[in-house]
């Protein structure tokens, strides 16, 4: 989003060439691995490098090894939108009523949203897979009931991106003054707090995609097949190809964020942007 | 432009608790069409809640909301048809000032091009014309509430409800604003509830005045009667200020320190009174009552002088500044002649509730 122009940086703020030092160090960090993989990708068998590894992706001959990849991507895109509405449909408009209506509520339930993120997702399995026996003789063994575990294991991230949000606006003034105008709850919810709360959502979404994206413990000890499960399965086919699916796999997250993250920056071309807190003028 | 002018409310034996906590008992109001009261107070008397009863954002715990008669209690927030301000900045951040004043027009289902042709000519009645493009937060807090009040009224609302809404403001800005509301709604002709803790801000733009304390109204009257004829010690306390002076009645006068002042209440009184002097009604004077100057300050068009008389009972007088007592000095004072009202009448009144 665009960011608010400080005048000055504060005091401790590195200077011009303190912050372009911790720019490459850091992005020298994350290219360290991913470069090793592309790296990787191009050996050939003579100790030589060529694209032969990524052509073998796309020969009709190998289709069949290579599909559980798309099952399981297919698979992990419904677990997104599982999880994402989820946090949309159910942890927000939960968390804006406490905030609004049930304040002492706060508390117990920022203990509950939290919970998942101190507990390991093995122990999780654990206990989910009485659970998801049931699910599977009731529902079905289809892919998207995992999303209700997915569901839990987003829940502390977007808790905290929302609740983030929720602090920073005074809601209960801004519902109360949409009342008083004759908005229904539906509308204070759609029309007048989501707008507001734009940032803390679009977070909590993002990071929601991400953690699915790359979840593998929950599916894999499940047996529900999705990305990172079917990454390891081809990994052991062919290591070559694995690594240029998992480059791959990157940047799709990559560019599934950046499309998220675009469509709703739509709204402030519109003009409809919530003002950051630096642009804010005193009264 | 208003065919909801002239709406009546009245508060009908409301209370409402928190648990054990009564916030508001027995609480009986009427405002008369086009009236504007205020509920004048200290901070947890009540006054908010009861302003927010009225709104529906608080449910009573017993009595009724009436509404040009009927009813409204059951009926939630968004169906009474009321137009509030709130003490905090409730704008929407992420419209416009003019999207802002739309909302409620958009809410009635009002076409977009009715609905912002009334927006503009109601910013220009709260003389933001020129910022109907702005944001919120490119608007002083002023003009946000200016913003906030055609917002309110723009819908034409049976009731106009301000929540304090200029005690964020800087106090220049707070006695411009004041005044405008004023003008404003008695153009409109809208029935107005006005909380305030301000009792400078009441007595300044209110018809009547209700003075509340501890979830009841002491007092309700013209500013005026509240300030001469204050009913309770409390009223007197807290609506200016005022010394409590002890003296002897007898046939509607009453004589302090050997002085006799008429008594607004004569009737009866006898005996040993306690009377409540405003500070103006104090001169100072070389000959009177010898008294010690304590302090004295310099109020721009007065100034404030603290005294102690023989017995130590220490009066604040309002004088010219062309007076200037200096701390330690001796000098004397003198009543002015004007009524005084008694307090011991109603004390007795004030402490059994």
């Amino acid at each position: 989003m665009t960011g608010a122009v400080r005048e000055r940086p504060p005091a401790l703020a590195p200077g011009a060439v303190g912050s372009r030092v911790i720019v490459w160090m850091i992005g020298l960090l994350f290219a360290i691995p991913l470069v090793s993989m592309a790296e990787f990708t191009l050996r050939d068998g003579d100790g030589g490098h060529s694209l032969v590894h990524w052509f073998a992706l796309f020969d009709p001959a190998n289709r069949a090894s290579y599909s559980p990849i798309w099952i399981g991507l297919g698979n992990s895109l419904v677990l997104c939108i599982g999880a994402a509405a989820i946090v949309l449909l159910l942890v927000l408009p939960t968390m804006v009523l406490i905030a609004l209506r049930f304040p002492r509520l706060r508390r117990p339930f920022e203990f509950l949203c939290l919970l998942p993120i101190s507990i390991p997702a093995i122990v999780l399995v654990v206990g989910l897979a009485p659970v998801y026996l049931v699910i599977g003789r009731t529902i079905g063994t289809g892919i998207w009931p995992l999303s209700l575990a997915y569901g839990i294991t987003v829940l502390p991230y977007a808790y905290r991106a929302i609740q983030a949000n929720i602090d920073a606006v005074d809601i209960a003034t801004l519902a109360e003054a949409a009342r008083s105008l004759g908005a229904g709850w539906g509308t204070v919810l759609l029309r007048v707090l989501a707008p507001n709360l734009r940032t803390g959502i679009l977070a909590s979404l993002l990071i929601a995609v991400a953690v699915v994206l790359g979840e593998f413990t929950i599916a894999s000890l499940l047996n529900r097949p999705n990305l990172q499960t079917a990454l390891f399965v081809v990994n052991k086919q062919d290591p070559y190809v694995a690594v240029i699916l998992s480059l791959l796999a990157l940047g799709f997250a990559f560019a599934l964020l950046l499309v998220i993250d675009r469509t709703a920056s739509i709204g402030v071309r519109r003009g409809t942007r919530p003002p950051t807190s630096a642009e804010k003028v005193t009264p | 432009m208003n065919a909801h002018t002239g709406s009546t409310v009245e508060f009908s034996d409301v209370s409402k608790s928190y648990g054990k906590q009564r916030v508001l008992h027995g609480f009986d109001l009427t405002v008369g069409p086009g009236e504007l009261v205020s509920l004048l107070g200290p901070s947890g008397c009540g006054k908010t809640t009861a302003l927010r009863v009225l709104a529906g954002l608080e449910d009573a715990t017993s009595g009724a909301v009436l509404v040009n008669g009927a009813d409204v209690s059951r009926q939630p927030t968004n169906k009474r048809d009321i137009g509030m301000v709130f003490q905090s900045y409730s704008l929407f951040p992420h419209l416009s000032a003019v999207r802002n004043v739309m909302f409620g027009l958009a809410m009635r289902r009002m076409r977009a091009r009715e609905a912002e042709s009334r927006a503009l000519a109601m910013l220009e009645l709260v003389g933001l014309g020129a910022h109907a493009e702005r944001y919120p937060h490119q608007l002083s807090g002023g003009q946000q509430q200016r913003v906030a009040l055609a917002r309110a009224l723009v819908t034409e609302p049976r009731v106009l409800l301000l929540d304090e809404p200029l005690s964020a403001l800087d106090a220049k800005v707070r006695e411009q604003l004041r005044e405008e509301i004023r003008r404003i709604q008695l153009r409109l002709g809208i029935t107005t509830v006005f909380v305030t803790h301000d009792q400078e801000e009441a007595l300044a733009i209110s018809d009547r005045v209700a003075v509340m304390n501890a979830g009841g109204i002491e007092q309700i009257g013209s500013p005026e009667q509240l300030y001469t004829r204050p009913a309770t010690p409390f009223v007197a306390r807290f609506v200016g200020q005022s010394n409590r002076v002890r003296g002897v009645a007898r046939g509607g006068m009453v004589d302090l320190y050997g002085h006799q002042v008429p008594l607004l209440e004569h009737a009866d009184a006898a005996g040993t009174v306690e009377v409540l002097v405003r500070p103006e009604d104090i001169e100072l004077s070389s000959a009177g009552i010898p008294a010690v100057v304590l302090a004295s300050s310099f109020l721009g068009s007065m100034r404030r002088t603290s005294v102690r008389l023989g017995d130590g009972t220490v009066l604040v007088v309002q004088h010219s500044v062309g007076q200037n007592p200096q701390p330690g000095e001796s000098l004397g004072i003198g009543w002015s002649g004007r009524a005084v009202a008694r307090s011991s009448t109603t004390e007795t009144a004030y402490m059994r509730q």
